[in-house]
Parts: structure tokens; sequence; C-alpha cells
């Protein structure tokens, strides 16, 4: 009787481990290289100044500054745009929405806009806010771009977060007799803020790696924009982390700056995909 | 309050509409200016001499795209076998994050990456006169849709019910047999899945292949310097003045983009329907 | 008249982490017998059953202390190829889990694994599985039809065929009828009465009556130990044991 493994089975066995174990060993490989070597030649441009300073020929500073600004405003432009409709969809299509069809409808249309290449966004972005409503490349035509670029990521966090609220909740609450919306008020929506709060996360992430849209809806300066007067605020307009990045290798050739951009756009990565875990794991519980 | 809500989930759809419509509108007059076959299969894009030909895009876009695929497949595809199936759960909790964070990275950061390390090896290593290539843009392109192939394929894997391979261990396959064998074809429409994914990941990106591949409207071969779909509509947006026929020549590339995209949507729907038969 | 024993367990003592699932069981079963394994939930009946083709293995977290062989060979030798064993040693599981591909295919995934490539071979093998397992007569006409269109008894009918194709000796069977309905069920029991002639057959059973039915032997578990094992005649009628008498009278259980 024979025992043991035949040596083409044996062969067919350690060939298909040493496969696996070799991609997953380039996959980690190529990361690790990645993290490496953009820290490697980022790191040492990074310092205070620039991060609190504008670039600037004159007094011959390089500051990333302005970009960090307008990040930060695309941002939050974006998710108070974006929140509530976001929200108020995944609220329809879980708490009101009874017809069927309608609700297919919506879903394949925001598995849709999820599959759009923001480059698609960033034409259409620039079509119909630059130059159909008017709004130039502005900061404000950019944040309203993203939106409807994150707006699927919202609904479909939101959507699975208020799934997970236990139906007894909501019976209890209307058999206490409140209506429907002070049921979603009070019940539904604070059981589900964890969910939310990950489609936040997940939409700033988005948001922050995004440069497609920003290029060809927002103008590509990295000087300090003035955000002093409602009317400034919504003219200003400039690159954010991204944008500059690109600028600052594609056309200015200035490496180093670029790469200790990179190092802060990974570290920014890093973060986010941290607190989305943890409030992913939150959520689970 | 009913009415509010409704009109939120509308958004979705409206913008949807808007999207098609505005591109439509805008990619029409172009391609009726140009002619739709000398749009789809002329050979030459010259702004400069009035030709607005995309079959250059449209083959490099076809071509990036079976390449990233061709290689970064199999390793996704091992990688999530290794994960889902072989890897203690410590050593998977460490590579999935890993993963996580090979997703979130920005694609100019990518493209930065590819630029300066990328480009100019395989300048050296070809011997060629530039490294910005159709080769420097697919390998890029492998790295980027790597995450989304690992992370789906590893979800279908998981869900293959353990009595599958339990009845094929007990009949005296090996594990890896058991995996190959039993795991993947259980797990195939996920696989497919993710490969449609991967493709409509690949043939979208704009950012980190305009860095790397060198723009230039070649019909592609390997070491030429190309233009993409995605990247011809973007090298030329900032310049073409609102109005030109350069201008409603890069919508219309849009349209055809948006084309191949829905097309991609369309397969993976029906990939997907065929894995909630399974 | 004795049959030889086949397999023999002696001192084995499995843990899982800390908890000790099965203390120091010794078993003599012997060769073309039914051996039917009863007692309550979580007595260590079906662990035992998957100590004999090393099923455990594959549980995090085990060790096993103790000796158990297989025409007197030590199973858990490093020298002995598992792969081999579980050839030997055929396994049904207690819900049905035919592959999801055709009925063909399910039966000639084991020849084909151990390395059958002619297809006249597998065609043979294939239709002697499915006679052996009283199923060829109900699937003839539909063998690349997927095993899922099959119903839960034709399954492990099915399951049985897969596990002949391989050409066991030892075939055990983890509470293989307790999905099942009572026709589906008596159909496997008939079965397993056929098939000792040429297999040696351990049964997991939560049903004392299936076991006094088939049964040539049965053991007795509670509590991870093995407190009976007898001549089922001997065992239903008189048992030695003052649990085992509370047990098959309906006293607990």
């Amino acid at each position: 009787m024979n025992q043991t493994l035949s040596p083409s089975r044996r062969a067919y066995d350690l060939g298909a481990r040493t496969l696996l174990y070799l991609s997953a060993a380039l996959t980690c490989g190529l990361l690790v290289c990645l993290i490496g070597y953009i820290c490697f030649r980022g790191i040492p441009g990074i310092s205070w100044s620039f991060l609190t300073t504008a670039a600037s020929v004159l007094r011959g500073t390089v500051g990333i500054f302005p970009a960090i600004v307008n990040t930060l405003y695309v941002i939050v432009v974006s998710l108070v745009v974006a929140l509530p409709l976001g929200v108020g969809a995944a609220i329809y299509l879980t708490e009101y929405a009874s017809n069927r069809r309608l609700v297919e409808v919506i879903e394949f249309a925001t598995e849709t806009l999820a599959g759009i290449p923001s480059i698609i966004y960033a034409l259409v972005g620039n079509v119909i806010f630059c130059v159909s409503l008017r709004l130039e490349k502005t900061l404000i035509a950019g944040s309203l771009t993203l939106v409807i670029m994150v707006l699927p990521t919202i609904i479909r966090t939101t959507q699975e977060s208020l799934k997970t609220v236990p139906q007894s909740y909501r019976e209890g609450s209307l058999g206490l007799g409140s209506g429907k919306w002070h049921m979603i008020r009070t019940v539904v929506l604070p059981s589900s803020i964890d969910g939310i709060v990950t489609g936040c996360i997940l939409a700033v992430g988005r948001i922050v790696g995004e440069s497609a849209i920003l290029m060809y809806t927002v103008s590509m300066s990295t000087g300090m924009q003035d955000f002093s007067t409602i009317e400034n605020f919504m003219k200003s307009s400039g690159a954010t982390l991204t944008v500059a990045l690109y600028v600052y290798a594609k056309e200015n050739a200035e490496f180093a700056v670029a790469f200790s951009i990179a190092t802060i756009l990974l570290a920014l990565t890093i973060l986010i995909n941290l607190t989305a875990s943890l409030a992913g794991k939150k959520l689970k519980r | 309050m009913q009415v509010l809500f409704l009109v939120c989930g509308l958004i979705a759809v409206a913008f949807v509409l808007l999207i098609t419509v505005y591109l439509i509108l805008s990619g029409i007059p172009a391609i009726r200016e140009v002619g739709l076959i000398d749009f789809l299969f002329g050979e030459t894009w010259s702004a400069k001499n009035n030709q607005f030909g995309i079959l250059a895009m449209i083959l490099t876009s076809i071509y990036g795209t079976a390449g990233a695929i061709v290689i970064g497949v199999p390793i996704g595809f091992f990688t999530a076998v290794f994960l889902a199936k072989v890897a203690p759960p410590k050593v998977a909790a460490v590579i999935r994050p890993m993963v996580n964070l090979l997703a979130g990275i920005p694609s100019v950061v990518y493209g930065l990456v590819g630029m300066i390390v990328l480009v100019p090896w395989i300048r050296v290593t070809f011997d060629l006169s530039a490294g910005d290539s159709l080769l420097a843009a697919i390998i890029v392109l492998a790295v980027m849709i790597l995450p989304s192939i690992i992370s789906v394929s590893e979800t279908a894997l998981q869900a293959v019910p353990k009595e599958y391979e339990e009845g094929s261990l007990a009949l005296g396959a090996t594990e890896l047999e058991t995996y190959f064998r039993i795991s993947v074809p259980a797990a195939k429409s996920g696989i497919a899945a993710a490969v449609v994914l991967g493709i409509g990941r690949a043939i979208g990106e704009a950012m980190a292949i305009i860095m790397v591949a060198g723009n230039v409207a070649n019909m592609p071969s390997l070491f030429s310097s190309v233009r993409f779909l995605t990247t011809g509509i973007a090298i030329e947006m900032n310049y073409a003045e609102v109005g030109s026929l350069q201008r409603n020549a890069l919508y219309s590339i849009g349209l055809v983009l948006f084309l191949f995209i829905m097309l991609i949507n369309v397969l993976l729907n029906v990939v997907l329907k065929r894995e909630k038969e399974d | 008249m004795e049959e030889p024993t086949i397999l023999k367990a002696e001192g084995l003592d499995l843990f899982y982490g800390e908890h000790q699932a099965l203390k120091s069981i010794s078993m003599d079963i012997p060769e073309h017998e039914i051996t039917a394994l009863i007692g309550p939930s979580g007595c260590g009946k079906s662990t035992f059953l998957k100590t004999i083709n090393r099923m455990n293995d594959l549980v995090p977290g085990v060790t096993i202390k103790g000796k158990m062989t297989y025409h007197g060979q030590d199973i858990y030798s490093p020298s002995l190829d598992v792969t081999w064993l579980r050839k030997r040693i055929g396994m049904v599981f207690q819900k049905p889990n035919p592959f999801p591909m055709s009925i063909y295919d399910n039966v000639a995934y084991g020849p084909r694994t151990h390395g059958v490539r002619s297809k006249k071979k597998l065609d043979e093998i294939v239709e002697q599985s499915l006679r052996s397992a009283a199923i060829w007569d109900e699937v003839k006409d539909r063998l690349k039809k997927s095993a899922l269109s099959l119903s839960g008894g034709q399954q492990q009918r099915l399951c049985i065929a897969r596990a002949l194709a391989v050409e066991p000796d030892v075939l055990l069977m983890d509470e293989a009828t307790s999905a099942l309905d009572p026709i589906s069920t008596s159909k496997i029991e008939d079965l397993s009465a056929e098939l000792k002639k040429n297999y040696t057959i351990v049964m997991v059973t939560h049903n004392m009556q299936q076991a006094a039915r088939i049964a040539d032997k049965t053991a007795f578990f509670l509590l991870g130990e093995l407190v009976e094992f007898n001549d089922t005649v001997q065992m239903f009628s008189k048992p030695r044991d003052k649990r085992t008498e509370d047990y098959i009278t309906g006293r607990f259980g």
C-alpha cells in the first residue's frame, strides 16, 4: 500500500502554496516599499513652516498651508451638502419606501454613481457648475462636484447601519404613539450614528484622495486664498493637497515638495483608515 | 417629511440622468461635426490640424486595462486565496489593513512614485530614450486594481460553505487541492465580479497614468508614449476653449468612456445576479 | 464468531485547548460490522469519530494523546500521510454536502484527485459507486445535472457514493440520517446493512432505535468517557452499567 502523497500531487501542493505565499509577500512588499520610499524622500522636507506658510518666491519659502486650507474647505462644504442628502436618501430607502420598483431604481442609480470614474465627474462638473451655473472654477464648484461623487458612499453605509437597527425598536417607539419622523429621529438615527460616522470618514477619505475633479473644477493656484468675506469665500479657488502634489511634480518639477505632500497624504490615509475601522468595529458591536 | 426624504432619494437618480444627458448633449456635436466613423476609427488626434480621431486612445485604454488585468488579477487572486484560506488569523489581520491602505492611497501618489521610480527604471532597463510608456501605465494600474481584486475575491472565498471543504478533505484531497478545486470554483462568480470591478477601476483611472504614460496620442505599443481615453480628456481639458471643436471633442471622448463604464456596470450586475442565484 | 479488529483506540485523550473532550478511550472496532456510537449531545461521540480520519486536525487548538491504530498502524505517526488515511477511511457528514457541480463530477472528484485520469475508468468508478450507494437508477439519466438539484436523501446517498469512489474500507457516518425524512432514513439504513459486507461502518447516531436496528456493536459515550461497549443486543437487553441503562431507558438525554 502506497501511503505517501504521489510526487505529482506533492509538487502541486508545494507549487500552489509557494504561489500563494509569493503573491501575498509581493502585495505586502509593494506597500512597504512604497511607504518606505515616499517617507524617505518626503519626511526631510516636512517642517513646521512647511505646514503653516504659503509658497513664496519673494521670501524663498515653500509651504503648503493654502493647500491644507483648501482641502479642509472642500471636505467641509461637500459634507455639509452631501450628508443631509445621503442620510435622507438612506432614510427614505429603509424607512419610508413602499414601492419596490422605485427602491430598485434609486439603488441602481446609486450603484451607477459609484462606478463612474472621477474624470467623468470632472468633465460634467465643469460643464454644469463652472460653465452652466457660472460658478467659474472655484472651490465651491469643486465641492459641489465632490458631493455627487461621495453621495453613494454615504447612502450605502447609512443604509447598511439603518438596516441593523432591530425592528423591535421601531415597533416599540411607534407603539408608544410617536409619529414616524419622531421615531426615526429619536430611535433609529441615534442607534445608527456609528454607521453614519463611518460613511463620513470614508467620504473624507475619497475627498482627500481625489484629484481629477479638483483639477478641472477648481484652479490650480498654490497661493493663499482670501476667505475674509462671503463673496471672497464663494469665489476662492486653489489647489488642494493632491492637486498641489501634481503641480509640484508635473509642472514645477519640485519633487522634494511633491514627496513631502505625498507623505502627508499617506499619513492622512492611514489615519482615515484607522478611524474608519475603529468606527466600523464599534458598529459591529 | 416623507416627501423630503423622497426628494433626497431621487437626487441620486437625478444626478445619473443629469450626467447622462449632459454627456450626450455635449458629446454629440463634435461627433456630428467630425463624423462618427472618423471620430471612432480615426488614428490621428491633433487639435492643431483639426483632426479628432480617437482610435489610438480607445485601443490604449483597452490594451492598458487588459495588461493591468493580466498582471494584477493573478497576484490579487492568489493573495486573496492566501488571506481567505491559508494565512494564520494573526497574519491575515496584519495584511488586510495593508490591502485597505493600498486602496486608500491617492492616485497622484501612485503617479508620483511611478514617475520618479518606474519611468526611469523602464528607460534604463529597456534602453529607451524615454520611459514614459504604456508599460509604465500598465504596471501602475496593476498595483492600483490589486486591492479591489483582493478584497472582493476574499469576501467571495470566505463565503464558501465550510461543508464543501470538509467533504473534499475527507476524501483525501490536500488542503491546497481543496482550495483550488472546490473553494475557488464555488466562489467563481464573486471572483469574476472582482475582475470586472478591476476592469472598471483601470479603465476609469486618469491622474496616476497621466504622470507616467507620456500622453502622446500614438497607436499603442508597450514602449511608446500613449494617451488613454481618460488622459485624453485630462491633458487638454484646461487648454481647450469652451465652445471650440477641440473642447467638444473632449466631451465626446467622455461620452465614449461613459459608454464603456456603463457596459462594465451591466456586466457586473449580470455577474452579481448570477452569484445571488448560485 | 469474532471479526478481526480494524481500528483500535488505546488510552485516547483529546483536548480542545484546556477542555478535555475525550478521556482515555480504549476500543476495538471489528471489521465488516456496523459499530454505533451513542450518547447525549456533547458526550464526545462525534469527536471520537473525527479522530479516526483525523478531521480533528482541522480544529485549531486540538491536542491528542494516546494511540489510534488502523490495521495496526498508528494513524498519528508522522510518517503516515493523512490524505492516504482519509482515502482509506471515508466519511459521510450530518448535513448532505455534495459539491456545487454535476452528479458525475461529485463522484469523480475523489478518484480524479487521487490520479485517475482515464475517462473510461472514471465512468466505471462512477457507475459502480452510484450502484453501491443504491442511487444509480435514480440519477443515471441526469449525471450531468447539478448535484444540488437532488432531494436531501438523494444528496446523502450521493455523498456515500462519493466516499465509496475512492475505495475506502472504513466508512464513518456522522449522524448521516439526522437531517433526513423517515423514508430516506430507512433507505440509508438498508444501504448500510448492505455495505457492511464490503466495508466497516462506524456511525454516530442520536437515534437509539437506529442503533438497535442496524448496529452489530454499540458504544455508549458520556461526558467524554466510553461507558460501555458491547454487542448491540447485549447492550440494549442487559446493560452492564447503570448509566447506560438510564440512558437507553430514556431517563436522561
